[in-house]
This record gives C-alpha cells, structure tokens and sequence, in this order.
C-alpha cells in the first residue's frame, strides 16, 4: 500500500497553473502578471518557519500538514447565517461563505453616490484606473509569503470605493464565513478599500466557522486613505478550534486622517493578525486595540506596526489578553519613528492575564526611533490573577468563579469599551462574559 | 454562641503564627483584639475569613454551630461573617454598585433568595449610603480606585451596611484614619449595632475604642489571648503600653 502525500506548497501551485490555464486571454492583463509575480515569491519564500524571525512563537507546521479544498461548495442558508451572525447589526452587510461573496443573501442600503461596492473580480474590470493604482501598492507581497500568496489568487473579497467628501452614514460588514461541515476548506479573501478626501467610512470584518474540519483563512485586506479621511475598522474573529486564521491588514492614512482599529479574537485553533498602518501625513492619529482569549491549545499571535513617516502625528496602541488552558499569545509590537518624522507621539501598551500555569505568553516591543524629538513609551505586561482582589470579592460573598469573571471583565473593559457600535459592543460582551465564566 | 474558637492554631509559609487561640462571640457583644505588632491579630482576622494563604493546623471555629473552617470564603460571606479590611483591593473597572449588587444577589442565591430587582436595589442602597454618610458619587466610581484611606475605610463600612452581617470584623479599620474619618467610621459601626449581631474589633490602638465601646477586650501575643478583660484594659494598655504584659507572658513562658 502506497500513501500519497501532497502538501499544502504544491497544491496551492499546481493549482495556480491549472487556474492560469483557463483564463486564456486574460493571462497578459498587468493583475495576472502581478498574481503570476507573487506566486513566484511564494514559490520561493515557502511557508515561514520559525527560523523567520517574525515568525519565530507562531508555528505554521500544523496549518500546513492540511490541504484544503479552495473551491468547496457550501450549504449555508439564510437561517443559519442568522445564528452565526452578530445580531441587529445593520448596515451594508456582504456576506462571503467558502469565500465566494453571496450577492443573493447580502444587503447594500448606503447609496451609490456614497459608496461603490463591487466584488474585486468585477471591479479589475470597470474600476480598472482605480483599481491598479492601488491594488497591491500597500500589501508586501516580495517579502511575506502568506500576502504573496494572497496575492497569486487574488480575485474573491471586496473592492469598496468613498468618494471625496462622503460620509458612509450606514457600516460595511463582511462576513467571512467558511462552511467545513463536509471538508477542510481555505479561503484567501482580498479587499481594497479607497476612501478619498475628507470621506468617512465604518468597517467590521467578521471570521467565523462552521462545522469542524479545518478551515483556513489567508485574509488580506489594503485601506488606502486620502487627507482628511476617517476610518473606522473593527476585526472579530471567532472561528473553531480547527481554524488556521492568517490575516494582514494594510493601512495608509495620509495628512489629518484618523485610523481606528479594533481586533477581537474570541476563538480561533490558530490565529495570526498582522495590522500594519503607516501614518503616511502630518497630523493623523492611528489607534489600535486589541482583546484575545485563547484556551485549550489555541495560539493566538497579533504583530502590529505603527510606522510614522512624518512629523505631528500619533499613534496609541492598547492590546489586552486573557489566556488560559495550555494556549500561547504573542504580541509583537512594532513602532517606527522615520527621520523626518518628528514630533511623533507614538504609545504602546500590552496587558496579560495568565490564568494558568501551563498558558504562555511572548510579547515584544519593538522601537525604532530615527527622530530626535519625539515622545514615544511602551510596556507590556504579562502577570498571574490578581489573588487579592478575588478574596476581596469572595469575602462579600460572591463565588469564586463570579468573581473570576467580573475580575476578568473588568480587565478587558478599557478595551470593550473603546467599541463604538452598541450592537457589536454587546456581541462581544456576551461571548465574552460566557468564555469567562 | 455565635462564634467559638477553640485552639485555633494556623501558620503560614511554614511559620506559626496562631498558636492556640480560644474565643466566644455571643450575639450582641463587641470585642476587642488588641496586641502589639505582629503578635497575629490580622491573622486571625483573615483566618476566620478564609483566606487561602493561611493554613490552618490545628482546632476549630463554629459559627452558629456550623464548622467555619470547612467553609470558603464567599460560603462565610454567606453565613453572615464580613470582614472589613486594612487595605481595601482597588478593582478598576468594577463600579462599587456593580459589585455589591453582584455581592448582595450572590449572598440571596446562597440562601435560596431570588435577586433583588434593580429598583429594590439602588432604594436599599441609597439607604444605607445615608446611614454611613457614603457620598454617592463614589458608587459609580471604580470599586476604591482611587479613593482617599478614609474613603476606602467609609466604603468598608458601608458594604457592612448594605451586606447586614451577623459578625463584622473590623481588622484595623483606624489605620491610617485621620480622627473625623475615625469618628464617622465608627458611627457608621455603632449604627449597625444590635442585639442580633456581634463585632470584633482589631485594633492596635485604643482610640477608636474611645468610640466603638467594647464589651471585652482581649490581648493577643505570640499567637495567643494572653489577657482578657473589659474595656479599661485597653485604657491601662493605652498609658503603659504592651511591655508590661510581654514581660509576664515571656517570664511564664521563659
């Protein structure tokens, strides 16, 4: 008896050229050859190991051993997205299920003069202009091979334009639901998302399961921002335990722009979140907050970088863990203040809970400050359950595991807190009252 | 007999620090522990309240007959025991409201009591605000972050208010107190008196029992009661200080 072994590598490849074979007269548009590029990257980076310094606590081995099927079918109906879904939140809501986006079960209220949505596939056809002019320009995809290979099989995920001056009164919410009920399935979602002068946008990005095969999601999505735009982007991922989540996003925010982003990892296997935001202007704030739950043998890993390329902005960064089980955290947080980037206000901090003896977490802040004038701090910290504070709580009367909860609640407010739509806000809080409890 | 302690013997990391202790509460007294430092007042105090970090090695206690020791300490909570602290815990991000009303529902669970409502709630604890003069603004606040020592030591109180113990132990709830603080806590204290309930008083000084009046007062010395009395003992303790009494107790154990 023979077994056949196919890894993840060269399926991915062999299936590229298969998909290159069918595209026939297409092969030669400038977005073919820079998929065709990034496959060549890919081909020649492989997969990180931990000998790659960025990849060092976060081991892909176990994602890797899998094959996943890119194309699978699903059998999602609009009952169940229902239960999956983060109830009354109401806006422009895309769904993606395996990946494809699901016109038929998603709902788009903002209109047109305010926003152009359109599949990515559909928009390298009628937004071409636009659309080569940014596709690819923030995302690295010579250097990191999970954006490289996003890259080669770029075509599923969203392309979402503001005009000049528009403020998106209603969100934009996608969904990223991927169905494993009846095989491993990956997806490598790619989202572009333009927001012009002074225009105002709100996005949260879901990532949840079903079923229990693997799943693996290699998601990147690029905001490019133009002066005076205001983002909001919210992350929420809670996916199964056999989810491989490998996610980077990409942001440029020009003078006077606000960037806001909050990540929350409620579940997840095997979690990954690059946000690398450079403040690309005078005078434009960036925020990141960041809340992560892993147990049992989840790993959870959030590298951010806030790179500051000129004068007068500032950057604020809050990321808050509990961990618990035999789960592993990382935290890497970059800052980079350039040469020409003075009077930069740069702030990191990164709080942890280690809730059991057999949990671990690894946090590395990372300065680099090249400007003499600058105010820029950052610490982490990484303790046990605060003993004293939950006798306190018992010595009133309320139960160990109550008071455990409320204690662990209560460490993660700041960062709840900081979530400004109520229906997301009460998502999160629900879950993540459960997982405390 | 409220509460009866028979030999209690404890220790911790190893070190004994109870070595022998005998006391009985009856419903309605007030005692005092007095002793100097490190003689294991705080001790006691935190043993009969369950903290973990002590180990208990020998005897027992019974509250209302029931065996304390085998209780943790949310279940004593339960049962009526309410320990004041030194250092009140800062909890930021728990409201001071949040979390009594966690604790009071907490404590009607225990006892097969549905929740009190939110309107039944915030009238009883408006209430007992007034009683000890809390102001409430701190209620929304984060549980004693912040707060000044005598706003901690007010807070103390008044959870004992709001909670109705049948024993309080107030474990050098004077320290740190300037002397209007010590007096408006001590009123707070004497409000709560009654013949239901009994409290016991560790302090190191005797001034707050110039206004919390103890019915007896003991001395507490190298992990035992050396010395028993009635409140003029703590006025004799107040003008010749403890030498005289570790002078007996080391000359009979020496």
């Amino acid at each position: 008896m023979s077994t056949e072994t196919i890894d993840l590598k060269s399926q991915l490849i062999a299936d590229f050229n298969s998909r290159e074979k069918a595209i026939n007269g297409k092969a030669q548009t400038s977005f073919h050859q820079a998929k065709r590029k990034a496959l060549h990257t890919f081909e020649t980076l492989g997969f990180p190991t931990p000998r790659n310094e960025e990849w060092k606590y976060s081991n892909v081995k176990n994602l890797i051993s899998q094959t996943y099927d890119f194309e699978a079918a699903h059998a999602i109906t609009a009952d169940l997205l229902n239960d999956v879904r983060i109830p009354n939140l109401s806006g422009n809501v895309l769904f993606f299920i395996n990946g494809k986006y699901e016109a038929g079960l998603s709902t788009i209220v903002s209109p047109a003069e305010q926003l152009t949505i359109l599949p990515l596939q559909e928009a390298v056809e009628t937004q071409a202009e636009v659309f080569e002019a940014h596709f690819g320009t923030l995302a690295d995809a010579t250097t990191e091979a999970f954006t490289a290979l996003n890259t080669a099989f770029a075509g599923e995920g969203l392309f979402l334009h503001v005009p000049a001056g528009a403020v998106v009164e209603q969100p934009v919410i996608l969904h990223f639901i991927n169905d494993t009920r009846q095989q491993n399935v990956g997806t490598q979602p790619r989202n572009l998302f333009i927001i012009e002068k002074n225009a105002e946008l709100l996005i949260t990005e879901t990532f949840m399961t079903v079923g229990d095969a693997h799943s693996f999601t290699n998601s990147v999505t690029e905001i490019h921002m133009a002066p005076e735009a205001r983002v909001q982007y919210y992350k929420v991922q809670n996916e199964s335990d056999q989810a491989y989540h490998v996610g980077t996003t990409q942001v440029r925010v020009s003078d006077n722009g606000h960037f806001y982003a909050a990540t929350v990892s409620l579940n997840g296997g095997f979690i990954r979140n690059n946000l690398n935001i450079a403040l690309d202007g005078e005078h434009c704030e960036a925020f990141m907050y960041g809340l992560y739950f892993p147990d049992g043998k989840q790993h959870i890993d959030n590298h951010t970088i806030a790179d500051h390329r000129k004068p007068n902005s500032q950057s604020n960064e809050l990321y808050k863990g509990v961990l618990r089980g035999k789960s592993t955290g990382v935290f890497n947080g970059k800052i980079f203040v350039r040469e020409d980037a003075q009077k930069t206000n740069a702030f990191q901090s990164c709080k942890n809970v280690v809730l059991s003896t057999e949990a671990t977490m690894n946090t590395k802040p990372q300065l680099e400050i090249f400007a003499d004038d600058v105010k820029c701090s950052h610490g982490t910290t990484t303790g046990q359950l605060d003993e004293e504070a939950l006798f306190y709580m018992r010595s009133r009367g309320i139960s160990k595991p109550e008071a455990l909860s409320l204690l662990m609640f209560a460490f993660c407010e700041d960062v709840i807190s900081q979530i400004k739509i109520e229906s997301i806000r009460e998502y999160l809080e629900g879950i993540i009252l459960k997982k405390l409890s | 007999m409220m509460l009866k302690i028979n030999d209690l013997r404890a220790s911790i990391e190893g070190k004994e620090i109870l070595r022998g202790i005998n006391l009985e509460v009856k419903a309605g007294e007030v005692h005092a522990i007095m002793g100097p430092n490190g003689s294991g007042k705080s001790t006691l105090a935190s043993v009969l309240a369950g903290r973990e970090e002590y180990e208990v090695t020998g005897g027992e206690v019974l509250f209302d007959e029931k065996d304390l020791l085998d209780l943790a300490p949310e279940a004593r909570a339960a049962e009526g025991i309410f320990l004041a602290f030194q250092y009140p815990v800062e909890i930021p991000g728990v409201t001071t409201i949040n979390f009594l009303k966690t604790a009071v529902n907490e404590i009607r669970k225990y006892k097969g009591q549905p929740p009190l409502d939110a309107a039944q709630f915030l009238k009883m604890v408006r209430e007992k605000a007034k009683l000890v003069s809390m102001n409430d603004s701190l209620l929304k606040r984060a549980l004693n972050e912040g707060f000044s020592g005598g706003e901690k030591k007010r807070n103390e109180i008044f959870q004992m208010a709001v909670l109705e113990p049948k024993l309080a132990i107030l474990d050098e709830t004077d320290s740190g107190l300037d002397i209007d603080a010590l007096r408006i806590v001590a009123e707070g204290v004497n409000t709560l008196r009654s013949p239901e309930r009994a409290t016991i008083v560790v302090t190191h000084y005797q001034r707050l029992l110039d206004y919390i009046v103890p019915d007896y007062v003991h001395v507490l010395y190298k992990g035992r009661i050396v010395k028993s009395g009635t409140k003029e003992l703590a006025l004799e303790l107040e003008e010749k200080g403890y030498d005289w009494i570790k002078a007996e107790v080391d000359a009979t154990m020496a």
